[in-house]
Protein backbone atom coordinates (compact mmCIF):
# COMPACT_ATOMS: atom_id res chain seq x y z
CA UNK A 1 0.00 0.00 0.00
CA UNK A 2 0.99 3.62 -0.48
CA UNK A 3 0.51 6.16 2.30
CA UNK A 4 1.54 9.58 3.54
CA UNK A 5 3.30 9.47 6.85
CA UNK A 6 3.96 12.17 9.43
CA UNK A 7 7.42 12.09 10.96
CA UNK A 8 7.20 11.85 14.73
CA UNK A 9 10.93 11.92 15.47
CA UNK A 10 14.22 11.65 13.63
CA UNK A 11 17.23 11.18 15.90
CA UNK A 12 20.91 10.44 15.31
CA UNK A 13 21.50 7.37 17.49
CA UNK A 14 25.21 7.01 16.65
CA UNK A 15 27.44 9.08 14.38
CA UNK A 16 25.98 8.70 10.87
CA UNK A 17 23.08 6.45 11.95
CA UNK A 18 19.55 7.74 12.40
CA UNK A 19 16.34 6.35 13.79
CA UNK A 20 13.07 7.73 12.46
CA UNK A 21 9.60 7.17 13.85
CA UNK A 22 6.61 7.99 11.67
CA UNK A 23 2.86 7.49 11.64
CA UNK A 24 1.58 4.47 9.76
CA UNK A 25 -1.77 3.01 8.76
CA UNK A 26 -3.13 0.17 10.92
CA UNK A 27 -2.11 -2.40 8.27
CA UNK A 28 1.55 -1.77 9.14
CA UNK A 29 1.03 -3.21 12.61
CA UNK A 30 1.05 -6.66 11.02
CA UNK A 31 4.27 -6.10 9.04
CA UNK A 32 6.42 -9.24 9.06
CA UNK A 33 9.91 -8.90 10.49
CA UNK A 34 12.25 -8.47 7.51
CA UNK A 35 9.81 -6.57 5.33
CA UNK A 36 10.78 -3.13 4.06
CA UNK A 37 9.33 0.18 2.93
CA UNK A 38 10.17 2.38 -0.07
CA UNK A 39 10.45 5.99 1.02
CA UNK A 40 10.22 9.03 -1.22
CA UNK A 41 12.55 11.53 0.40
CA UNK A 42 10.83 14.54 -1.18
CA UNK A 43 8.51 15.40 -4.05
CA UNK A 44 11.26 16.73 -6.34
CA UNK A 45 13.04 14.81 -9.08
CA UNK A 46 16.44 14.73 -7.37
CA UNK A 47 16.63 12.30 -5.72
CA UNK A 48 14.29 10.70 -8.21
CA UNK A 49 13.80 7.19 -6.90
CA UNK A 50 12.48 5.93 -3.60
CA UNK A 51 14.92 4.45 -1.11
CA UNK A 52 14.37 1.04 0.51
CA UNK A 53 14.60 0.72 4.31
CA UNK A 54 14.06 -2.27 6.56
CA UNK A 55 11.34 -1.88 9.16
CA UNK A 56 13.05 -1.54 12.55
CA UNK A 57 9.94 -1.60 14.69
CA UNK A 58 6.18 -1.11 14.67
CA UNK A 59 4.00 -0.14 17.60
CA UNK A 60 1.48 2.35 18.87
CA UNK A 61 1.85 5.73 20.54
CA UNK A 62 -0.69 8.04 22.13
CA UNK A 63 -0.57 11.62 20.84
CA UNK A 64 -0.16 14.32 23.48
CA UNK A 65 -3.63 15.85 23.05
CA UNK A 66 -6.16 15.02 25.76
CA UNK A 67 -8.54 12.26 24.77
CA UNK A 68 -6.28 11.07 21.96
CA UNK A 69 -6.41 7.38 21.07
CA UNK A 70 -3.38 5.23 20.38
CA UNK A 71 -2.03 5.50 16.80
CA UNK A 72 0.19 3.06 14.92
CA UNK A 73 3.74 4.02 14.03
CA UNK A 74 6.69 2.47 12.26
CA UNK A 75 10.38 3.02 12.76
CA UNK A 76 13.39 2.76 10.50
CA UNK A 77 17.04 2.71 11.40
CA UNK A 78 19.19 4.08 8.58
CA UNK A 79 22.71 5.06 7.76
CA UNK A 80 23.54 8.29 5.95
CA UNK A 81 25.37 7.15 2.81
CA UNK A 82 24.37 9.48 -0.01
CA UNK A 83 22.16 12.30 -1.17
CA UNK A 84 18.83 10.64 -0.32
CA UNK A 85 19.73 9.58 3.20
CA UNK A 86 21.44 12.92 3.87
CA UNK A 87 18.18 14.68 2.98
CA UNK A 88 16.23 12.23 5.10
CA UNK A 89 18.43 13.05 8.09
CA UNK A 90 17.54 16.76 7.79
CA UNK A 91 13.80 16.11 8.13
CA UNK A 92 12.02 16.92 11.38
CA UNK A 93 8.92 16.00 13.31
CA UNK A 94 5.75 17.05 11.40
CA UNK A 95 7.44 16.70 7.98
CA UNK A 96 5.60 14.36 5.61
CA UNK A 97 6.90 11.34 3.74
CA UNK A 98 5.36 9.31 0.90
CA UNK A 99 5.79 5.62 1.70
CA UNK A 100 5.15 2.36 -0.14
CA UNK A 101 4.96 -0.83 1.88
CA UNK A 102 5.36 -3.01 3.80
CA UNK A 103 6.97 -4.88 0.91
CA UNK A 104 8.72 -8.18 0.30
CA UNK A 105 8.95 -11.52 2.02
CA UNK A 106 10.03 -11.42 5.67
CA UNK A 107 11.69 -13.92 8.00
CA UNK A 108 10.19 -17.33 8.76
CA UNK A 109 10.02 -17.50 12.55
CA UNK A 110 10.76 -21.24 12.60
CA UNK A 111 10.13 -23.71 15.44
CA UNK A 112 9.90 -22.51 19.04
CA UNK A 113 12.29 -25.14 20.45
CA UNK A 114 15.30 -23.94 18.40
CA UNK A 115 17.82 -21.52 19.76
CA UNK A 116 17.68 -18.43 17.55
CA UNK A 117 21.02 -16.88 16.68
CA UNK A 118 20.67 -13.39 15.19
CA UNK A 119 23.69 -11.91 13.45
CA UNK A 120 23.76 -8.25 12.48
CA UNK A 121 26.49 -6.10 10.94
CA UNK A 122 26.22 -2.32 11.29
CA UNK A 123 22.95 -0.97 9.93
CA UNK A 124 22.09 -4.59 9.12
CA UNK A 125 20.55 -4.61 12.60
CA UNK A 126 17.68 -2.53 11.15
CA UNK A 127 15.30 -5.38 10.25
CA UNK A 128 16.47 -7.61 13.12
CA UNK A 129 14.92 -5.81 16.07
CA UNK A 130 11.33 -6.52 15.05
CA UNK A 131 12.46 -10.09 14.37
CA UNK A 132 14.06 -10.41 17.82
CA UNK A 133 10.92 -9.05 19.44
CA UNK A 134 8.87 -11.79 17.80
CA UNK A 135 11.35 -14.64 18.31
CA UNK A 136 11.90 -13.91 21.99
CA UNK A 137 8.23 -14.63 22.70
CA UNK A 138 8.79 -18.35 22.17
CA UNK A 139 12.49 -19.09 21.90
CA UNK A 140 15.89 -18.55 23.42
CA UNK A 141 17.48 -15.75 21.38
CA UNK A 142 21.08 -14.58 21.17
CA UNK A 143 22.26 -11.52 19.24
CA UNK A 144 25.69 -11.18 17.64
CA UNK A 145 26.28 -7.57 16.60
CA UNK A 146 29.36 -6.54 14.69
CA UNK A 147 30.84 -3.39 13.23
CA UNK A 148 34.08 -1.66 12.35
CA UNK A 149 33.97 0.52 15.48
CA UNK A 150 31.68 1.06 18.46
CA UNK A 151 29.79 3.66 16.40
CA UNK A 152 28.55 0.85 14.15
CA UNK A 153 26.97 -1.11 17.01
CA UNK A 154 23.42 0.21 17.10
CA UNK A 155 20.57 0.11 19.59
CA UNK A 156 22.05 -2.74 21.62
CA UNK A 157 20.23 -1.61 24.78
CA UNK A 158 16.94 -2.07 22.90
CA UNK A 159 17.82 -5.70 22.24
CA UNK A 160 19.03 -6.19 25.81
CA UNK A 161 15.72 -4.88 27.11
CA UNK A 162 14.01 -7.74 25.31
CA UNK A 163 15.99 -10.10 27.57
CA UNK A 164 18.29 -11.22 24.77
CA UNK A 165 21.89 -12.17 25.42
CA UNK A 166 23.97 -9.81 23.26
CA UNK A 167 27.53 -10.41 22.01
CA UNK A 168 29.34 -7.53 20.36
CA UNK A 169 32.49 -7.50 18.27
CA UNK A 170 34.29 -4.61 16.60
CA UNK A 171 37.16 -4.76 14.18
CA UNK A 172 39.08 -2.08 16.14
CA UNK A 173 38.19 -3.48 19.56
CA UNK A 174 36.47 -0.27 20.67
CA UNK A 175 33.46 -2.23 21.88
CA UNK A 176 33.08 -5.89 22.84
CA UNK A 177 35.64 -8.31 21.54
CA UNK A 178 38.16 -7.33 18.92
CA UNK A 179 37.51 -9.11 15.63
CA UNK A 180 34.71 -10.33 13.45
CA UNK A 181 31.26 -11.09 14.74
CA UNK A 182 31.38 -14.49 13.06
CA UNK A 183 34.08 -15.60 15.54
CA UNK A 184 31.66 -15.07 18.42
CA UNK A 185 28.98 -16.90 16.46
CA UNK A 186 31.31 -19.87 15.88
CA UNK A 187 32.13 -20.14 19.59
CA UNK A 188 28.46 -20.26 20.45
CA UNK A 189 27.85 -22.90 17.79
CA UNK A 190 30.65 -25.02 19.35
CA UNK A 191 28.80 -25.03 22.67
CA UNK A 192 25.41 -25.60 21.14
CA UNK A 193 23.24 -28.39 22.41
CA UNK A 194 20.04 -29.01 20.53
CA UNK A 195 18.76 -27.33 17.43
CA UNK A 196 19.39 -23.78 16.31
CA UNK A 197 18.73 -21.50 13.39
CA UNK A 198 20.51 -18.38 12.19
CA UNK A 199 19.07 -15.05 11.03
CA UNK A 200 21.48 -12.56 9.50
CA UNK A 201 21.56 -9.12 7.92
CA UNK A 202 24.59 -6.99 7.18
CA UNK A 203 27.40 -6.40 4.69
CA UNK A 204 27.65 -8.98 1.93
CA UNK A 205 31.01 -10.31 3.17
CA UNK A 206 29.54 -11.00 6.60
CA UNK A 207 26.48 -12.70 5.09
CA UNK A 208 28.76 -14.80 2.92
CA UNK A 209 30.75 -15.93 5.97
CA UNK A 210 27.59 -16.67 7.95
CA UNK A 211 26.05 -18.60 5.05
CA UNK A 212 29.19 -20.73 4.75
CA UNK A 213 29.25 -21.44 8.50
CA UNK A 214 25.58 -22.44 8.40
CA UNK A 215 26.16 -24.71 5.41
CA UNK A 216 29.18 -26.42 7.00
CA UNK A 217 27.29 -27.11 10.20
CA UNK A 218 23.97 -27.94 8.62
CA UNK A 219 22.13 -25.18 10.46
CA UNK A 220 19.16 -23.48 8.82
CA UNK A 221 19.99 -19.88 8.00
CA UNK A 222 18.00 -16.98 6.64
CA UNK A 223 19.66 -13.84 5.33
CA UNK A 224 18.16 -10.47 4.49
CA UNK A 225 19.75 -8.85 1.44
CA UNK A 226 20.12 -5.25 0.44
CA UNK A 227 19.42 -4.49 -3.20
CA UNK A 228 19.72 -1.38 -5.32
CA UNK A 229 16.19 -1.07 -6.63
CA UNK A 230 14.03 1.47 -8.42
CA UNK A 231 10.51 0.21 -7.70
CA UNK A 232 10.33 -2.32 -4.84
CA UNK A 233 7.43 -4.14 -6.48
CA UNK A 234 9.18 -6.51 -8.89
CA UNK A 235 8.97 -4.42 -12.06
CA UNK A 236 12.37 -2.83 -12.60
CA UNK A 237 14.34 -6.08 -12.07
CA UNK A 238 17.27 -3.98 -10.90
CA UNK A 239 17.73 -5.63 -7.50
CA UNK A 240 18.30 -9.25 -8.46
CA UNK A 241 20.79 -11.49 -6.61
CA UNK A 242 22.44 -14.65 -7.98
CA UNK A 243 20.62 -17.85 -7.00
CA UNK A 244 22.49 -21.02 -5.94
CA UNK A 245 22.79 -22.47 -9.44
CA UNK A 246 23.95 -19.20 -10.97
CA UNK A 247 26.85 -19.13 -13.39
CA UNK A 248 27.64 -16.84 -16.31
CA UNK A 249 26.56 -19.65 -18.67
CA UNK A 250 23.38 -20.56 -16.77
CA UNK A 251 22.22 -17.39 -15.05
CA UNK A 252 19.84 -17.78 -12.12
CA UNK A 253 18.68 -14.49 -10.62
CA UNK A 254 16.28 -13.91 -7.72
CA UNK A 255 14.38 -10.67 -7.31
CA UNK A 256 15.35 -9.19 -3.92
CA UNK A 257 12.25 -7.01 -3.54
CA UNK A 258 9.59 -9.64 -4.22
CA UNK A 259 11.26 -13.06 -3.75
CA UNK A 260 13.21 -11.59 -0.79
CA UNK A 261 14.66 -9.57 0.80
CA UNK A 262 14.84 -12.58 3.12
CA UNK A 263 16.14 -15.80 1.59
CA UNK A 264 17.17 -19.20 2.92
CA UNK A 265 20.92 -18.89 2.57
CA UNK A 266 20.99 -22.10 0.53
CA UNK A 267 18.85 -20.46 -2.17
CA UNK A 268 21.65 -18.04 -3.02
CA UNK A 269 25.10 -18.23 -4.58
CA UNK A 270 28.03 -17.63 -2.19
CA UNK A 271 31.81 -17.61 -2.49
CA UNK A 272 33.51 -20.55 -0.77
CA UNK B 1 -18.81 21.57 -18.52
CA UNK B 2 -19.41 18.03 -19.70
CA UNK B 3 -16.79 15.37 -19.22
CA UNK B 4 -14.31 15.74 -22.07
CA UNK B 5 -13.88 12.97 -24.62
CA UNK B 6 -10.61 11.32 -23.58
CA UNK B 7 -10.72 8.51 -26.14
CA UNK B 8 -8.19 8.13 -28.90
CA UNK B 9 -7.80 5.54 -31.62
CA UNK B 10 -4.35 4.06 -31.92
CA UNK B 11 -3.91 2.19 -35.19
CA UNK B 12 -7.35 0.63 -34.84
CA UNK B 13 -7.23 0.04 -31.09
CA UNK B 14 -9.73 2.22 -29.25
CA UNK B 15 -8.20 3.54 -26.02
CA UNK B 16 -10.32 5.03 -23.21
CA UNK B 17 -7.58 7.62 -22.79
CA UNK B 18 -4.11 8.15 -24.29
CA UNK B 19 -2.12 6.99 -21.24
CA UNK B 20 -0.28 3.70 -21.56
CA UNK B 21 2.48 2.18 -19.47
CA UNK B 22 5.92 1.65 -20.99
CA UNK B 23 7.52 -1.74 -21.50
CA UNK B 24 9.90 -2.80 -18.75
CA UNK B 25 8.37 -0.50 -16.14
CA UNK B 26 5.07 -2.24 -15.47
CA UNK B 27 5.93 -5.95 -15.30
CA UNK B 28 3.20 -7.98 -17.00
CA UNK B 29 0.46 -5.76 -15.57
CA UNK B 30 -0.64 -7.89 -12.65
CA UNK B 31 2.25 -6.67 -10.46
CA UNK B 32 0.58 -3.24 -10.40
CA UNK B 33 -3.04 -4.27 -9.88
CA UNK B 34 -2.74 -3.39 -6.19
CA UNK B 35 -1.73 0.18 -7.01
CA UNK B 36 -3.54 1.06 -10.23
CA UNK B 37 -7.14 0.75 -11.32
CA UNK B 38 -6.20 -1.08 -14.49
CA UNK B 39 -9.38 0.17 -16.14
CA UNK B 40 -8.40 3.80 -15.59
CA UNK B 41 -5.55 3.69 -18.13
CA UNK B 42 -5.59 3.45 -21.90
CA UNK B 43 -3.45 0.33 -22.32
CA UNK B 44 -0.52 -1.46 -20.73
CA UNK B 45 2.62 -2.83 -22.35
CA UNK B 46 4.44 -5.95 -21.12
CA UNK B 47 8.10 -6.42 -20.34
CA UNK B 48 9.97 -7.25 -23.58
CA UNK B 49 9.40 -10.91 -24.48
CA UNK B 50 11.60 -13.40 -26.31
CA UNK B 51 11.26 -16.98 -27.55
CA UNK B 52 13.41 -18.34 -24.71
CA UNK B 53 13.43 -17.00 -21.14
CA UNK B 54 16.28 -14.60 -20.49
CA UNK B 55 18.04 -14.13 -17.16
CA UNK B 56 19.41 -10.68 -17.95
CA UNK B 57 22.66 -8.93 -17.08
CA UNK B 58 24.83 -9.16 -13.96
CA UNK B 59 24.40 -6.55 -11.21
CA UNK B 60 24.60 -3.63 -10.54
CA UNK B 61 21.89 -3.12 -13.13
CA UNK B 62 20.57 0.30 -12.21
CA UNK B 63 21.90 3.56 -10.90
CA UNK B 64 20.27 6.89 -10.27
CA UNK B 65 21.68 10.10 -11.73
CA UNK B 66 20.30 13.63 -11.33
CA UNK B 67 16.82 13.70 -12.81
CA UNK B 68 17.03 10.21 -14.19
CA UNK B 69 18.28 6.66 -13.95
CA UNK B 70 20.40 4.28 -15.96
CA UNK B 71 19.36 0.67 -16.37
CA UNK B 72 21.04 -2.32 -17.93
CA UNK B 73 18.61 -5.11 -17.08
CA UNK B 74 19.42 -7.04 -20.25
CA UNK B 75 15.86 -7.91 -21.30
CA UNK B 76 15.25 -10.38 -18.45
CA UNK B 77 11.89 -12.00 -19.20
CA UNK B 78 9.96 -15.22 -18.70
CA UNK B 79 9.93 -16.23 -22.38
CA UNK B 80 6.90 -16.69 -24.63
CA UNK B 81 5.77 -20.08 -23.26
CA UNK B 82 5.66 -18.95 -19.62
CA UNK B 83 4.10 -15.68 -20.76
CA UNK B 84 1.22 -17.57 -22.36
CA UNK B 85 0.83 -19.99 -19.43
CA UNK B 86 1.27 -17.63 -16.50
CA UNK B 87 0.82 -14.01 -17.54
CA UNK B 88 -1.84 -13.95 -20.27
CA UNK B 89 -4.66 -15.37 -18.07
CA UNK B 90 -4.59 -12.14 -16.05
CA UNK B 91 -5.29 -10.11 -19.20
CA UNK B 92 -8.77 -11.68 -19.40
CA UNK B 93 -9.73 -10.14 -16.07
CA UNK B 94 -9.11 -6.54 -17.14
CA UNK B 95 -11.01 -4.64 -19.78
CA UNK B 96 -7.93 -2.75 -20.98
CA UNK B 97 -5.85 -3.52 -24.07
CA UNK B 98 -2.67 -5.47 -23.31
CA UNK B 99 0.19 -4.80 -25.71
CA UNK B 100 3.02 -7.32 -25.96
CA UNK B 101 6.51 -5.90 -26.38
CA UNK B 102 8.95 -8.37 -27.93
CA UNK B 103 12.37 -8.82 -29.49
CA UNK B 104 14.51 -11.46 -31.17
CA UNK B 105 18.16 -12.24 -31.77
CA UNK B 106 17.61 -12.65 -35.51
CA UNK B 107 15.03 -11.54 -38.05
CA UNK B 108 13.59 -15.07 -38.05
CA UNK B 109 13.19 -14.92 -34.29
CA UNK B 110 11.41 -11.58 -34.53
CA UNK B 111 9.02 -13.08 -37.10
CA UNK B 112 8.50 -16.21 -34.99
CA UNK B 113 7.68 -14.06 -31.95
CA UNK B 114 5.21 -12.02 -34.00
CA UNK B 115 3.54 -15.27 -35.15
CA UNK B 116 3.30 -16.63 -31.60
CA UNK B 117 1.90 -13.38 -30.22
CA UNK B 118 -0.52 -13.06 -33.14
CA UNK B 119 -2.21 -16.28 -31.95
CA UNK B 120 -2.97 -14.86 -28.49
CA UNK B 121 -6.49 -13.41 -28.48
CA UNK B 122 -5.81 -11.46 -25.27
CA UNK B 123 -2.99 -9.48 -26.88
CA UNK B 124 -4.42 -6.36 -28.52
CA UNK B 125 -1.30 -5.23 -30.35
CA UNK B 126 2.41 -5.94 -30.74
CA UNK B 127 5.21 -3.53 -29.95
CA UNK B 128 8.44 -4.60 -31.58
CA UNK B 129 11.56 -3.53 -29.71
CA UNK B 130 14.38 -2.69 -32.09
CA UNK B 131 15.96 -0.32 -29.63
CA UNK B 132 17.20 -1.94 -26.43
CA UNK B 133 20.67 -0.49 -25.83
CA UNK B 134 21.73 -3.12 -23.29
CA UNK B 135 22.14 -6.31 -25.30
CA UNK B 136 24.22 -6.98 -28.38
CA UNK B 137 21.44 -8.65 -30.33
CA UNK B 138 17.72 -8.27 -30.13
CA UNK B 139 17.57 -4.58 -30.18
CA UNK B 140 19.85 -1.78 -31.01
CA UNK B 141 21.63 -3.47 -33.93
CA UNK B 142 18.29 -3.50 -35.72
CA UNK B 143 17.26 -0.10 -34.45
CA UNK B 144 20.17 1.98 -35.65
CA UNK B 145 20.28 0.92 -39.30
CA UNK B 146 17.29 1.71 -41.53
CA UNK B 147 17.77 -1.34 -43.77
CA UNK B 148 17.90 -3.73 -40.77
CA UNK B 149 14.90 -2.04 -39.17
CA UNK B 150 13.01 -2.36 -42.42
CA UNK B 151 13.81 -6.10 -42.62
CA UNK B 152 12.59 -6.69 -39.05
CA UNK B 153 9.37 -4.77 -39.57
CA UNK B 154 8.69 -6.42 -42.94
CA UNK B 155 9.14 -9.88 -41.38
CA UNK B 156 6.91 -9.05 -38.40
CA UNK B 157 4.31 -7.44 -40.64
CA UNK B 158 3.99 -10.64 -42.62
CA UNK B 159 3.60 -12.63 -39.40
CA UNK B 160 0.76 -10.72 -37.73
CA UNK B 161 -2.54 -9.08 -38.54
CA UNK B 162 -2.61 -7.32 -35.18
CA UNK B 163 -1.60 -3.68 -35.02
CA UNK B 164 2.21 -3.50 -35.15
CA UNK B 165 3.92 -0.74 -33.18
CA UNK B 166 7.66 -0.19 -33.66
CA UNK B 167 9.61 1.25 -30.73
CA UNK B 168 12.38 3.52 -31.94
CA UNK B 169 15.79 4.24 -30.48
CA UNK B 170 17.00 7.79 -29.93
CA UNK B 171 20.59 6.57 -30.34
CA UNK B 172 20.69 7.44 -34.03
CA UNK B 173 21.85 10.38 -36.10
CA UNK B 174 18.43 11.01 -37.63
CA UNK B 175 15.37 9.44 -36.05
CA UNK B 176 13.25 10.52 -39.02
CA UNK B 177 15.14 8.19 -41.34
CA UNK B 178 14.35 5.27 -39.02
CA UNK B 179 10.72 6.32 -38.68
CA UNK B 180 10.24 6.48 -42.46
CA UNK B 181 11.90 3.08 -42.92
CA UNK B 182 9.48 1.53 -40.44
CA UNK B 183 6.47 3.27 -42.00
CA UNK B 184 7.45 2.03 -45.45
CA UNK B 185 7.93 -1.52 -44.11
CA UNK B 186 4.34 -1.67 -42.85
CA UNK B 187 4.32 -0.48 -39.25
CA UNK B 188 0.94 0.69 -37.94
CA UNK B 189 2.32 3.02 -35.26
CA UNK B 190 5.63 4.22 -33.84
CA UNK B 191 6.58 4.57 -30.19
CA UNK B 192 9.47 6.79 -29.22
CA UNK B 193 11.81 7.20 -27.56
CA UNK B 194 13.47 4.22 -25.92
CA UNK B 195 16.29 5.03 -23.49
CA UNK B 196 19.43 6.96 -24.41
CA UNK B 197 22.71 5.13 -23.98
CA UNK B 198 24.49 6.57 -20.97
CA UNK B 199 27.13 5.81 -18.38
CA UNK B 200 27.95 6.48 -14.75
CA UNK B 201 31.38 6.25 -13.13
CA UNK B 202 32.34 5.65 -9.51
CA UNK B 203 35.26 8.02 -9.05
CA UNK B 204 36.64 6.43 -5.85
CA UNK B 205 36.63 2.94 -7.36
CA UNK B 206 37.61 4.27 -10.81
CA UNK B 207 35.09 1.86 -12.27
CA UNK B 208 31.83 2.05 -14.18
CA UNK B 209 28.88 1.80 -11.79
CA UNK B 210 26.93 -0.63 -13.98
CA UNK B 211 28.24 -4.16 -14.54
CA UNK B 212 27.25 -3.69 -18.19
CA UNK B 213 29.33 -0.45 -18.22
CA UNK B 214 26.67 1.44 -20.20
CA UNK B 215 22.93 1.56 -19.66
CA UNK B 216 19.73 3.12 -20.89
CA UNK B 217 19.05 6.59 -19.51
CA UNK B 218 15.44 7.41 -18.64
CA UNK B 219 13.46 9.76 -16.43
CA UNK B 220 12.50 13.43 -16.49
CA UNK B 221 15.98 14.49 -17.66
CA UNK B 222 15.36 13.02 -21.14
CA UNK B 223 12.01 14.70 -21.79
CA UNK B 224 13.29 17.59 -23.94
CA UNK B 225 15.08 15.18 -26.28
CA UNK B 226 12.02 12.93 -26.50
CA UNK B 227 9.71 15.86 -27.22
CA UNK B 228 11.98 17.08 -29.99
CA UNK B 229 12.11 13.62 -31.61
CA UNK B 230 8.34 13.10 -31.40
CA UNK B 231 7.81 16.51 -33.00
CA UNK B 232 10.31 15.73 -35.79
CA UNK B 233 8.81 12.33 -36.55
CA UNK B 234 5.21 13.56 -36.36
CA UNK B 235 5.95 16.05 -39.12
CA UNK B 236 7.56 13.38 -41.30
CA UNK B 237 5.25 10.36 -41.13
CA UNK B 238 1.50 9.69 -41.29
CA UNK B 239 1.53 6.97 -38.63
CA UNK B 240 0.15 7.57 -35.16
CA UNK B 241 2.88 8.17 -32.61
CA UNK B 242 3.17 7.12 -28.99
CA UNK B 243 5.27 9.68 -27.12
CA UNK B 244 7.62 8.32 -24.46
CA UNK B 245 10.41 9.89 -22.43
CA UNK B 246 10.45 11.31 -18.93
CA UNK B 247 6.69 11.78 -18.58
CA UNK B 248 6.10 12.42 -14.88
CA UNK B 249 2.77 14.27 -14.89
CA UNK B 250 -0.21 15.36 -17.00
CA UNK B 251 1.58 18.49 -18.20
CA UNK B 252 4.37 16.40 -19.68
CA UNK B 253 1.87 14.04 -21.33
CA UNK B 254 -0.14 16.88 -22.88
CA UNK B 255 3.04 18.48 -24.22
CA UNK B 256 3.81 15.24 -26.07
CA UNK B 257 0.33 15.32 -27.59
CA UNK B 258 0.82 18.88 -28.81
CA UNK B 259 4.11 17.74 -30.35
CA UNK B 260 2.15 15.18 -32.35
CA UNK B 261 1.64 12.11 -30.18
CA UNK B 262 -1.71 10.28 -30.31
CA UNK B 263 -0.92 8.48 -27.06
CA UNK B 264 1.83 8.46 -24.46
CA UNK B 265 3.66 5.88 -22.37
CA UNK B 266 4.58 6.42 -18.73
CA UNK B 267 7.78 4.62 -17.76
CA UNK B 268 10.19 5.56 -15.00
CA UNK B 269 7.40 7.46 -13.20
CA UNK B 270 5.71 4.10 -12.43
CA UNK B 271 8.81 3.05 -10.46
CA UNK B 272 8.44 6.08 -8.23
CA UNK B 273 4.65 6.00 -8.00
CA UNK B 274 3.16 2.69 -9.11
CA UNK B 275 -0.12 4.58 -9.61
CA UNK B 276 1.49 7.27 -11.80
CA UNK B 277 -0.25 6.34 -15.08
CA UNK B 278 -3.70 6.52 -13.49
CA UNK B 279 -2.93 9.84 -11.82
CA UNK B 280 -1.65 11.28 -15.09
CA UNK B 281 -4.80 10.20 -16.97
CA UNK B 282 -7.01 11.77 -14.28
CA UNK B 283 -5.02 14.99 -14.22
CA UNK B 284 -5.11 15.24 -18.04
CA UNK B 285 -8.88 15.07 -17.91
CA UNK B 286 -8.93 17.75 -15.21
CA UNK B 287 -6.73 19.97 -17.40
CA UNK B 288 -9.12 19.58 -20.31
CA UNK B 289 -12.06 20.57 -18.12
CA UNK B 290 -10.26 23.63 -16.76
CA UNK B 291 -9.25 24.71 -20.25
CA UNK B 292 -12.61 23.98 -21.86
CA UNK B 293 -11.23 21.37 -24.27
CA UNK B 294 -14.06 19.01 -25.23
CA UNK B 295 -12.03 16.36 -27.04
CA UNK B 296 -8.46 15.36 -26.28
CA UNK B 297 -7.94 14.41 -29.94
CA UNK B 298 -8.06 18.13 -30.76
CA UNK B 299 -4.69 18.49 -29.01
CA UNK B 300 -2.82 15.97 -31.18
CA UNK B 301 -0.21 17.88 -33.13
CA UNK B 302 -1.89 21.17 -32.21
CA UNK B 303 1.39 22.89 -31.44
CA UNK B 304 1.28 26.51 -32.56
CA UNK B 305 4.34 28.13 -34.02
Amino acid sequence: MQFTSLILSNVEVSPGYWRMRMTAPPECASAQPGQFVMVRVNGAIDPLLRRPFGIFDVGTYTPAQSGAVAQPYLEMLYRVVGKGTTMLSTLHGSDLLDILGPLGKGFDLGAADEEKLIVGGGVGLAPLYLLARELVKESKVRLFAGGRTRDDILCITEFERLGIECYTATEDGSLGECGLVTEALLRRLDQLQGRASIYACGPHGMLNAVANIAAERGIPCQVSLEGYMACGVGACLGCVAPGHSHSPETPDFRCVCTEGPVFESGELKWRD
Amino acid sequence: MMKPDMTVNLAGIPLRNPVMTASGTFGYGEEFAEYVDMESIGAFVTKGLSLKPRAGNPTPRIVETPGGMLNAIGLQNVGIDAFIAKKVPYFRSVNTPAIANFFGNTIDEYAEMARRLDEIAEVAALEVNISCPNVKHGGIVFGTDPASASSVVTACRAATKKPLIVKLSPNVTDVVVMARACEDAGADALSLINTLTGMAIDLEKRRPVLANITGGFSGPAIKPIALRMVWQVAKAVKLPIIGIGGIMNATDALEFMLAGATAVQVGTASFINPGAAQKIAEDMEAWLIVHGVADIKSLIGALES
